[in-house]
């Protein structure tokens, strides 16, 4: 083989230098914040003080956790439905299902919120048909049915995606080796886009365990997430390190949900979208 | 069960749609109540674009988006030839793991750990306000060279091995190879990263909010600022321009993507047709 | 091959954007001084709705009287704490900003702000005397002036007379915001000063002398509000108590207000209990680089033209004793509110007693911190969430091990 010319070997060099003083040396940063006190000596308080934040923890996992699950179950018939329609309807369901992606997260969140609020247009309307008055923004409800609102687009295309790319003569061959509608689904459809799912998992259960814009708005301020934390920590109250603590110990958490999670899929490639 | 399926997918269509038609629909209520519409005015759109904060921001996102989609591809792209060529095995996987850490990490951690950075050197220099444009600019690049890395990539290991060592033996020099063979090649690849992180760049939020300084605003800023203090209906008015200016070139970018198909679907029948006769 | 047309597209747009970016920066002028003012939201006439845009009237005012070109850029905070985190982190240098009382002790004694020039601000002798010498409203050195009050006022509890009825029992005191017939109707600062404030009141404690079992019973009584209330927020109140989708809030008097020029619904007490009278005053940071100009800038604020615009913008109570005066003010005062003048300056405010807040020790405001964690981070969900959780991570169990095992079966059979 040839040896490398110089300009191959320089070609990554800006990328390694930015890798190194922008993604590496940040997360440093999070760690020597998170391992010193406020004169700059070696602590363990701050990771030792997250056991006061255990509630928080379990709250953003179980509300993530939920929002995750109810996303699939949604998301997956409507991906199945959708790769099921005709071609060009196809076309015009994409953009719809697009659109909502590209819309500011700010903006979606805002207006699910003006839509439920006390006096809203849904109250209002359920009042009317003689309902109680319900109250939905300050419950934990309200918080979970942001994430999966915001997040359900994130859900669909992928598993939409890798729907579209799985060869129909597989189904063929399912049907005619006897099996129906249901047992295609479980035993063929559904392994055949693990894939798909495990990446639109990802890209809800990330950012819903670690958000604090739909928690501010829908929950009121009353439910006080992982996000919600963090960013109290760096925006409002100067401790930077208990905020570098948790945001060290967060990451570790999801990298391990995402390890976990990569077990179900049984292929190499990741499909990302 | 065709039925059915249509069904379930108008009721989630309409579920996801319901609270942006509401901001569309109450944008042009005069009275400026989110549950009673009085009267058809385009008052909020007036008072928007006598916000001059609200134009300032918007030009910030512009530029700020331009520029950082530009540098991360730059960098990205030579990175991605870089890595491709790299020989050893486990340098790859260390190199692209390392670039996708941004990817991966949530945003607001990130976010922090940017921060962290920023303010962190800055005390060691004995430097103040150090946030503003170029640490903005900065964040931004690094969160979007992974998904140009990603676009990219693939395109040189797709690419036939073969015409660049032609290029070499033809007399043309590696960087040579690399400008007149290998990146004609990979425009898409390039392209498409561009376009991914001049989106994501126009959309972030989260980790902006970390490293800004007020006197660089973007406009999802703007929209937080406006949504953490009372809400003035204009900012509604900007919601539904913005929705509307997405939701056109959506459908731009489609209607030339099946007009094309068609293009080519028949040029296909024609190849196919002259190759039989 | 769609992604082709995408990217053509997209490429469109993208020149498109760098072109108006290149034009926009074009249009600047060279030479121009920015003065960043960080204010609290909703505290400065803005040109909306026909009012006087008070920066842009600055920057007039030194193109004509100064012969300077300043640009203001004008930001806002919603809390004493998070304006704090961002001056002393030094992520950001502000020339004037506007913190309440024991803030700017608090700034004064970490020596984070700039003593003021008195001769560049003339217009220091139209503030009230309550402001000057023995009654500064902050402990401190008392030779140096460090700030010029803006604005002042009272905390009060802002209710819906459709939700509330008039005999109430609770009405008057502090007791409303704790009423469980308002169950999730009711909204509590969002900011740890405030809310511990409200409790220490309520209490009859002392808000800056109370020991560390009176914080902790205060932080009891927050606990048992946590399941009466609505949610914690600062200025969303605007829009929450406008629409009608709360009925009872603590906030400040002049914001009350705006509120009921949207909504002749509301009304308005201060608590009998007691309550916090603030001042909130334009100070220059340490770290400023314009402090001349920022001074002229405090200065022109305290004109009396400026002071009425922004005092019938916010509705807060002015210390400017001209600006009391005019005419045209207490005019427009008693239109919005036939009690207004009566509820900022007059007989209702002076009616309950009412402590300033001060700054705290540092192991009290570190108390306080955790307390306030502390209460934010005690959320109580309901069963049923525990249980759906519960349900899932077995389904995700299950579904591993059948796949793990599946696995061994297969590798068997293929061996």
């Amino acid at each position: 083989m040839k040896k490398q010319s110089v300009f191959e070997r320089l070609a990554n060099a800006p990328h390694l230098v930015w890798s190194a003083l922008f993604i590496i040396a940040p997360l440093l940063f999070v760690v020597y914040f998170a391992f010193t006190d406020r004169d700059g000596g070696f602590t363990l308080e701050n990771i030792l003080s997250l056991s006061s934040y255990s509630g928080t923890f379990v709250m953003s996992l179980g509300f993530s956790l939920i929002a995750t699950t109810v996303c699939f179950l949604i998301g997956y018939p409507l991906a199945y439905c959708m790769s099921r329609a005709s071609e060009k309807s196809r076309t015009i369901l994409m953009v719809l299902l697009m659109l909502p992606m590209w819309i500011s997260l700010l903006i979606r969140t805002y207006s699910l919120m003006a839509l439920l609020d006390n006096g809203g247009l849904v109250s209002t309307f359920l009042t009317r048909l003689g309902f109680q008055k319900l109250t939905f923004i300050g419950t934990e409800g309200a918080v979970i049915l942001g994430m999966i609102y915001d997040f359900l687009p994130y859900m669909v295309l992928p598993i939409y995606t890798s729907m579209t790319k799985l060869d129909k003569r597989y189904l063929e061959a399912a049907n005619d080796l006897g099996c129906n509608g249901w047992q295609t689904l479980f035993k063929v459809i559904l392994p055949l886009t693990t894939p798909g799912i495990v990446s639109g998992v990802t890209m809800v259960f990330v950012p819903s365990i670690s958000t604090f814009y739909i928690s501010q708005k829908l929950g009121g301020g009353s439910f006080d997430l992982l996000g919600d934390t963090i960013e109290r920590q760096f925006q409002n109250a100067v401790t930077y390190h208990t905020g570098a603590a948790i945001s060290l110990v967060m990451m570790i958490l999801i990298l391990i949900s995402l390890a976990v999670m990569n077990k179900f899929s049984d292929s190499e490639e990741d499909i990302i979208v | 069960m065709k039925f059915l399926s249509r069904f379930y997918m108008a009721l989630i269509f309409f579920i996801l749609y319901a609270p942006i038609l509401v901001v569309i629909v109450f944008s042009f209520n005069g009275s400026g109540s989110l549950s009673h519409f009085s009267d058809f005015s385009l008052h909020w759109y007036r008072e928007l674009f006598r916000d001059g904060e609200a134009l300032s921001a918007l030009k910030n996102s512009l530029f700020l988006a331009v520029t950082s989609s530009v540098f991360a591809t730059v960098i990205g792209t030579f990175a991605a030839f870089g890595i491709s060529r790299a020989k050893r095995r486990y340098y790859q996987v260390a190199v692209e793991t390392v670039s996708k850490i941004p990817m991966m990490n949530p945003d607001i951690v990130t976010g922090v750990s940017m921060m962290l950075l920023f303010v962190g050197v800055a005390s060691i220099l004995k430097l103040s306000n150090v946030l503003g444009l170029w640490t903005m600019l900065i964040a931004h690049t690094t969160f979007n060279l992974p998904y140009v890395i990603l676009s990219v990539l693939p395109k040189f290991r797709q690419m036939d091995k073969s015409l660049t060592e032609a290029a070499l033996d033809l007399g043309c020099t590696p960087a040579q190879t690399f400008f007149r063979v290998e990146l004609p090649f990979i425009v898409p690849g390039v392209i498409s990263g561009l376009m991914m992180s001049f989106t994501l760049s126009l959309d972030d939020f989260v980790i902006s909010h970390f490293v800004s300084s007020p006197d660089f605003k973007t406009l999802p800023l703007y929209i937080y600022n406006q949504t953490a203090h009372e809400v003035k209906f204009s900012m509604y008015a900007l919601c539904t321009l913005l929705i509307f200016v997405i939701l056109i070139l959506l459908i731009a970018v489609n209607l030339a993507g099946s007009a094309e198909d068609r293009k080519l679907r028949k040029k296909n029948r024609a190849g196919a047709k002259g190759g039989r006769g | 091959m769609m992604k082709k047309r995408i990217l053509s597209l997209l490429a469109c747009l993208l020149l498109l954007a760098m072109s108006t970016t290149l034009l926009a920066s074009c249009g600047e002028t060279e030479d121009s001084v920015t003065l960043y003012v960080y204010n609290w939201g909703e505290y400065i006439s803005d040109g909306s709705d026909g009012s006087l845009d008070v920066n842009a009237a600055f920057e007039e005012y030194c193109r004509e009287e100064l012969g300077l070109n300043v640009t203001v850029n004008y930001s806002t905070y919603s809390s004493n704490e998070s304006m704090y985190a961002k001056i002393s982190s030094g992520s950001a240098a502000y020339d004037v900003i506007i913190p309440s009382d024991y803030m700017i002790e608090r700034l004064v004694a970490e020596e984070l702000l700039a003593p003021l020039d008195l001769s560049l601000i003339p217009n220091y002798a139209y503030i009230s005397e309550e402001f000057k010498g023995e009654n500064v409203y902050y402990e401190g050195d008392s030779d140096l002036v460090y700030s010029i009050p803006y604005f002042y006022g009272m905390v009060g509890i802002i209710y819906n007379t459709r939700d509330v009825a008039e005999d109430e029992e609770s009405l008057g005191s502090w007791d409303l915001m704790w009423d469980a017939d308002y169950t999730a109707n009711i909204l509590q600062f969002n900011n740890s000063r405030d809310a511990f404030g409200t409790a220490l009141y309520k209490l009859g404690y002392d808000v800056n002398e109370a020991t560390d079992a009176q914080w902790r019973e205060a932080l009891e009584l927050l606990r048992q509000q946590k399941a009466v209330i609505q949610g914690y927020v600062m200025d969303e109140i605007f829009n929450k108590m406008k629409s009608g989708s709360a009925a009872v809030a603590a906030y400040y008097a002049g914001d009350f207000f705006s509120m009921y020029e949207d909504n002749e619904d509301l009304s308005f007490f201060y608590p009998r209990e007691g309550t916090n009278r603030y001042v909130d005053a334009m100070c220059v940071p340490a770290a400023s680089q314009n402090k001349e100009l920022a001074m002229h800038y405090i200065n022109f604020m305290c004109n009396e033209e400026i002071g009425v615009a922004n005092a019938e913008y916010t509705y807060y109570a002015s210390p400017l004793t001209t600006v009391i005066a005019n005419a045209e003010y207490q005019e427009c005062m008693s239109e919005v509110h036939e009690n207004a003048m009566e509820i900022l300056y007059g007989e209702m405010a002076s009616s309950v007693p009412t402590q300033p807040y001060m700054n705290l020790t540092p192991e009290r405001l570190t108390m306080l911190n955790s307390l306030w964690e502390e209460l934010k981070v005690e959320s109580s969900i309901g069963d049923g969430i525990y249980v759906c959780c519960g349900l899932i991570l077995a389904a995700l169990l299950a579904l591993l091990i059948y796949h793990i095992l599946k696995k061994r079966r297969w590798a068997k059979l293929y061996d």
